[in-house]
């Protein structure tokens, strides 16, 4: 069953200047997909324009079987399409657990303060000190109160844009043990990445964007020797890159 | 030096303070300089003037303008008020709709929204003059005797009133953006839109209810200024600069601050007047302001970005 699916799709600033040009793949639900390729591929404008951030200039995005083309991105993250931004992804002027109140105010009243206890058990770094102001956390925290945000609805789809970009190689790991969690609770993942190998390790299947065009989708253990990937990097055609 | 100038420096100053509260609410989530503010304040004083002479004309036998207790006016004005609020948040709405919404929607520089706001706040301006003329008019035309407070202090049973409703509509309006929901969407929207709508926030939502609350504070500091003053159509622009004063004062965004701000404006106002004269009155006040700002650039309330 497809949980996103993407077609021909266009994407970015300028209505005349596209940086992600027709791409198109879909995802099925559960899987977890990393995105990665070279600075400037178009990367973070996919996942941005899918959610609703970035100017969507043509093609379809549908999630399930929602057409959710060009919509915007509160609609989105109430329809359960979740997004963590790589920076400013969290309110520093609000406390931990206002963060999470608000992103509640999408899941019926009955449940809310279940899925705020939810998210402080899975993240118990954040448990600590509900009420201090979120500007006050480490980089990593501010990465696992994002995560836990945008988790808090039940999002069937949720999408990260470099969770472990400015973060030292400890927290790093930190960031990667927890969606790799998150993905064995079902949630289908969708990770943009700069940290290859790591985003590798926890997804099963890989899109490669060069050039804000799709040069590569499959398996992750076809771009694990790490030559094909610097082929398909440096823009040669998937076929030569994996002979 | 007389203790009098602490009573006339909190009164000046709850007006400020509520018309701040608007502008610094404006300035946070829509970032931008709404010059036509002052003219709500106006606008808001006129409508509630109209209203309160058409119940006079409509209903006078049931006793509208009849003082209600100790205060100058009956009980036509507070049900004026009410109507004058709701006039008054449909003006600023459809001013948004017309003018700032379109602007934002084509994604306008902000230089160029504060500078429509200018013209618009000159047309509204003139279009106050074209209907009401520039002769000023008032609320009630009741005489008050100020009594007597201790420490030779005096004031109207007005001027108590105002400086009461402040507090009260100040403590409200800070529980509601610091304890509903919506208050904590606007603080997030005041922070971050873009991030905002990636939690599920309906940003033009909270655009709307704070264009709502701004215009109805400022319909009830302009009611305020024209029950203890005057009602001139240039009341609101007379008042823009202590206003912005005030709102940069006690820091772009801060609810508290715009108070405390309009409060402190206030009363340097007023002892500018009584110890350097009246020509000092501005002067005076704008110089607290660059002393505060040159030691906590900020504002008393305000946070880095």
């Amino acid at each position: 069953m497809t949980a996103l699916s993407v077609t021909d799709f266009q994407a970015g600033y300028d209505p005349d200047l596209p940086i992600v040009k027709g791409v198109s793949f879909d995802v099925q639900v559960g899987e977890a997909v990393s995105v990665v390729g070279p600075n400037g591929a178009g990367k973070s404008t996919l996942v941005k324009a899918i959610a609703g951030q970035v100017i969507c200039l043509g093609g379809r995005v549908q999630l399930g079987d929602d057409d959710i083309t060009g919509a915007p991105s509160h609609a989105l993250a109430r329809r359960g399409l979740g997004f963590v931004p790589q920076t400013e992804n969290i309110f520093t002027q609000l406390t931990i657990r206002e963060n999470l109140q608000i992103a509640a105010e999408l899941v019926p009243a009955s449940k809310r303060a279940d899925q705020i206890d939810k998210m402080f058990d899975m993240f118990p770094d954040l448990k600590e000190r509900p009420n201090a102001l979120a500007g006050a956390l480490s980089g990593g925290q501010r990465q696992m109160l994002a995560a836990a945000r945008a988790l808090l609805t039940d999002p069937p789809v949720l999408m990260l844009d470099e969770p472990s970009a400015g973060l030292s190689p400890k927290l790093v790991g930190q960031v990667f043990d927890t969606l790799r969690r998150i993905h064995e609770t079902g949630v289908t993942l969708i990770l943009v990445e700069q940290n290859v190998r790591a985003a590798l390790e926890i997804t099963t299947r890989a899109l490669v964007l060069v050039d804000g065009a799709l040069a590569h989708d499959g398996p992750t253990e076809a771009l694990r020797d790490g030559k094909t990937l610097g082929q398909l990097f440096l823009g040669q055609s998937p076929e030569r890159a994996q002979a | 030096m007389s203790f009098q100038a602490i009573i006339d420096g909190l009164i000046a100053g709850t007006t400020i303070g509520l018309g701040a509260i608007g502008l610094t609410l404006t300035y946070s989530i829509l970032r931008f300089a709404n010059f036509t503010h002052g003219d709500f304040l106006a606008w808001g004083a006129y409508l509630t003037l109209s209203v309160s002479g058409f119940l006079g004309g409509l209903v006078a036998s049931l006793g509208v303008t009849t003082p209600l207790g100790p205060f100058s006016f009956g009980w036509g004005l507070p049900v004026s008020l009410i109507i004058g609020i709701t006039l008054t948040i449909l003006l600023t709405m459809a001013l948004d709709k017309l003018l700032f919404g379109r602007l934002r929607r084509r994604g306008a520089d902000a230089i160029i929204i504060v500078m429509a706001s200018f013209g618009a706040s000159m047309a509204l301006r003139s279009l106050l003059e074209f209907i009401y003329t520039a002769n000023p008019q008032y609320l009630t035309r009741e005489l008050q005797i100020a009594e007597p407070l201790g420490l030779g202090m005096r004031a109207t049973p007005d001027q108590l009133l105002t400086i009461g409703l402040t507090a009260v509509l100040v403590v409200a309006l800070n529980l509601f953006v610091t304890r509903t929901p919506m208050g904590r969407a606007m603080r997030a929207v005041s922070e971050n839109p873009a991030l905002a709508g990636v939690y599920g926030i309906e940003v033009q939502r909270v655009i709307r209810v704070t264009w709502i609350i701004g215009a109805g504070l400022a319909c009830v500091a302009g009611v305020m200024s024209g029950l203890l003053v005057q009602i001139r159509p240039y009341m609101g622009f007379d008042l823009l600069l202590p206003l912005f004063a005030a709102a940069i004062l006690g820091g772009v965004g801060s609810i508290p601050g715009a108070v405390i701000g309009g409060l402190i404006i206030g009363l340097a106002e007023a002892f500018a007047v009584q110890i350097f004269g009246a020509e000092w009155r501005a002067g005076v006040a704008f110089i607290v302001l660059v002393l505060v700002l040159l030691v906590r650039p900020t504002g008393l309330f305000g946070r880095p970005s």
